[in-house]
């Protein structure tokens, strides 16, 4: 287990180092520069030079890169063409506030999805089924951003019920540890400070999960309509076995596989694709700044940040494999 | 008061815009406290859904329809409601399955798979049950099953699997055993260890066994009396020996004469029933078989043949069956009068062991496993 760990985490060195080649040779092949995002469309050539030559942008790219590749080593990312921040400060700010939306809207999602598309199952052809299967549907259709105007008109505008914008009330002064505003608040016993965290994080999560809540209903009633037709589920029920057994211990953990699958696919889609939830809900995660970034052309940032989503993407895909042992003897990890 | 009685089940499927499905068409028989009783035809006559019913293991649908009776012990079955079924089920009433490796979950460890019958029926728990269940594999030949209760389905051979889903049908010890097809997904010499192992269980325990087969040769093997099933309602009734010597229904008699033999000429061909399981009249216009029968008469497709219930306790469902003792067909005759003159030489094919129907009886010894049992003296005449 432990071997299969590290052997997956080396894995990790190669496709960085590919996927920095590819960002590199394609970021430098785009029309326009970052000197074009500062100066506008005004500037001379002669200070767009001075520019280049002030970012070292007009070195060879082979040096260009050997020095973006020194400086990825030593885990600096670079600054920020934008903020002039370096690059590490601003994710190690944001990143967590996207990562506990994610979190969020991912415990949403699978807690209603998994016993809802269950009991989809089990209920098939009738009123639950239906109403999951097409609420489902309706789930997937409905833009996140208008989902998110939608309940942030409702709930938070209209009845007040949650706070309209952002991570925490700035009032509260609460402690930063780790910038995860939740977990801060446990870790620091500032009770108030963690529920009031939890509290900004509802409207934009149950947004954000509207979608993986849908495929999550989707796969876990397709998959369990499978299992229940299998031999062993027959066989069970021919040992007498109550219908609690049966369900739990037999349907149920067969129809997990392509669900975990789908959960560490959709995470990874989480992370990286909360933009446009963030924007409305004025959010401090990292969706909104790479929003920004890009309309900068903030080649360092944008370069960070896709870096990070390959890491989270290998690293969520290492968790579905072990749960998929967890789960699967026949697929176990030596 | 036989162990069981089932008497004129019925099983439809009726789905929105199509045709009714007659799966079970009225069957009956019974099976006594420790007997073996086949239930034979070929695929889709009815074998199996006639026992998921008879243990309510139809998978439930809109348009399942389950009529007749089928009396354990008192008890109708079919009227059970699903918590006292649950409780016969496993405890009284076992099943044995034809896919060993579909049949088992494939994701939790043998052990737990015994032991769960073990609690919920004997409430044993803990090391008791895992010891119990040591010794139910032990029983079922499972070398090693200590080391095997911790194993999973997949890390066991085709046999072992099926021993291992015995050991679960017999954990409680029921009164009665339903094998469905227990030996069709495994390879020939395992088939031969299966069924020695299952009669070794019968006739220790006293269980009784409805086996449920398209092979004679198992049937002829083990089955103390016989029903022949086809399209849904069965068509003989015999005790083994006059079904094997003396097939009245046609079917029967096709069935026997299909079987293929070492013996025959070389380059002689098999003789199948023409036609297959789908050309069927329904039941209320006449006989199902006549579209594929070779004694077919006009009154075939008059009505519903009648059971003709014969002087020796035998019974048909023909209007023109078989004469005893028949001229024809010549296979089924060939059968029965060559079969034990033919002596060593009367070895089955490997595709269909031990299917040398009229040599076999269940208290023979078994010869080379996978060769079918032994031929007896006895039988020649």
């Amino acid at each position: 287990m432990f071997r299969f760990i590290v052997r997956r985490l080396l894995q990790l060195i190669p496709t960085l180092f590919g996927l920095s080649v590819l960002l590199f040779i394609w970021l430098h092949r785009l029309p326009g520069g970052p000197e074009t995002a500062i100066l506008g469309e005004r500037g001379t050539p002669q200070m767009r030079a001075a520019i280049r030559r002030s970012l070292g942008l007009d070195e060879p790219i082979l040096v260009q890169y050997a020095r973006f590749l020194r400086r990825m080593i030593k885990l600096d990312l670079g600054t920020s063409t934008s903020t002039k921040r370096a690059v590490t400060t601003e994710f190690l700010e944001r990143f967590p506030g996207t990562v506990e939306l994610t979190v969020m809207a991912m415990v949403i999602a699978i807690g209603i999805g998994i016993p809802l598309g269950y009991l989809a199952a089990r209920r098939r052809g009738r009123f639950l089924d239906h109403a999951s299967v097409g609420g489902s549907l309706i789930g997937i259709c409905i833009p996140v951003f208008f989902l998110a105007y939608v309940l942030k008109a409702i709930f938070a505008e209209n009845l007040g019920w949650f706070p309209s914008s952002g991570r925490q009330d700035p009032t509260l002064g609460a402690t930063r540890v780790t910038n995860f505003f939740v977990l801060d608040g446990l870790m620091t016993r500032e009770w108030d400070a963690a529920a009031d965290a939890l509290w900004h994080l509802v409207l934009p999560a149950v947004a954000l999960a509207s979608i993986p809540l849908a495929i999550i209903v989707r796969i876990t009633r397709a998959s369990v309509l499978e299992v229940l037709n299998e031999d062993f589920v027959r066989t069970a029920e021919a040992k007498g076995l109550t219908e609690r057994t049966v369900r739990g211990r037999h349907v149920l953990r067969n129809s997990m596989l392509p669900v975990v699958t789908s959960i560490g696919l959709l995470t990874g889609g989480l992370l990286s694709g909360a933009v446009l939830t963030e924007t409305v809900f004025a959010y401090g995660g990292i969706g909104a700044f790479i929003y920004e970034a890009i309309s900068q052309r903030d080649y360092p940032v944008l370069m960070g940040f896709i870096l990070i989503i390959a890491v989270v993407y290998v690293l969520v895909n290492l968790i579905v494999d072990l749960s998929y042992s967890v789960i699967d003897p026949r697929v176990r990890v030596r | 008061m036989a162990l069981l009685e089932v008497d004129d089940l019925s099983v439809t499927f009726a789905r929105r815009g199509q045709r009714t499905v007659n799966a079970v068409d009225g069957v009956s028989f019974s099976v006594d406290a420790g007997e073996v009783v086949g239930l034979v035809g070929e695929s889709g006559c009815g074998k199996s859904v006639t026992s998921l019913a008879i243990m309510g293991l139809l998978p439930k649908q809109p348009g399942l329809k389950v009529g007749g009776k089928a009396v354990f012990d008192g008890t109708d079955l079919l009227q059970l409601d699903d918590r006292s079924r649950r409780d016969i089920r496993g405890r009284d009433v076992a099943m044995i399955f034809q896919d060993p490796l579909s049949s088992l979950n494939p994701v939790i460890p043998i052990g737990l798979q015994v032991t769960e019958v073990l609690t919920r029926h004997r409430g044993m728990k803990g090391a008791a049950a895992e010891k119990e269940a040591v010794a139910l594999l032990d029983r079922v030949g499972i070398p090693d099953p200590r080391r095997r209760l911790k194993e999973y389905p997949h890390q066991l051979s085709g046999g072992m699997r099926q021993r291992a889903l015995i050991a679960m049908a017999v954990a409680c010890q029921p009164r009665l055993l339903i094998a469905d097809e227990p030996t069709t997904a495994l390879d020939v010499t395992i088939q031969a260890q299966i069924l020695e192992l299952l009669k070794d269980l019968v006739r220790d325990s006293g269980t009784a066994l409805v086996m449920i087969t398209h092979d004679l040769g198992v049937v002829a093997g083990m089955c103390e009396t016989i029903n022949v099933l086809y399209a849904g309602k069965v068509v003989e009734t015999a005790r083994r020996r006059p079904l094997f010597r003396e097939p009245r229904h046609p079917y029967t008699v096709g069935l026997l004469g299909s079987v293929p033999r070492l013996d025959a000429g070389r380059g002689e061909r098999l003789n199948p029933i023409p036609g297959s399981v789908r050309d069927v009249l329904p039941w209320v216009e006449g006989c199902a078989f006549a579209p594929r029968c070779a004694r077919r008469v006009d009154e075939c497709v008059d009505g519903p043949p009648e059971l003709v219930l014969a002087h020796d306790g035998r019974s048909y469902r023909c209007v023109n069956p078989a004469p005893v003792p028949g001229v024809t067909p010549d296979a089924a005759q060939a059968l029965y009068r060559e079969a034990p003159a033919a002596g060593e030489d009367a070895v089955p094919t490997p595709a269909e062991p031990g299917a040398v129907p009229a040599q076999a009886v269940p208290n023979d010894p078994p010869t080379v496993p996978g060769f079918g049992p032994a031929p007896r003296e006895e039988e020649s005449q």
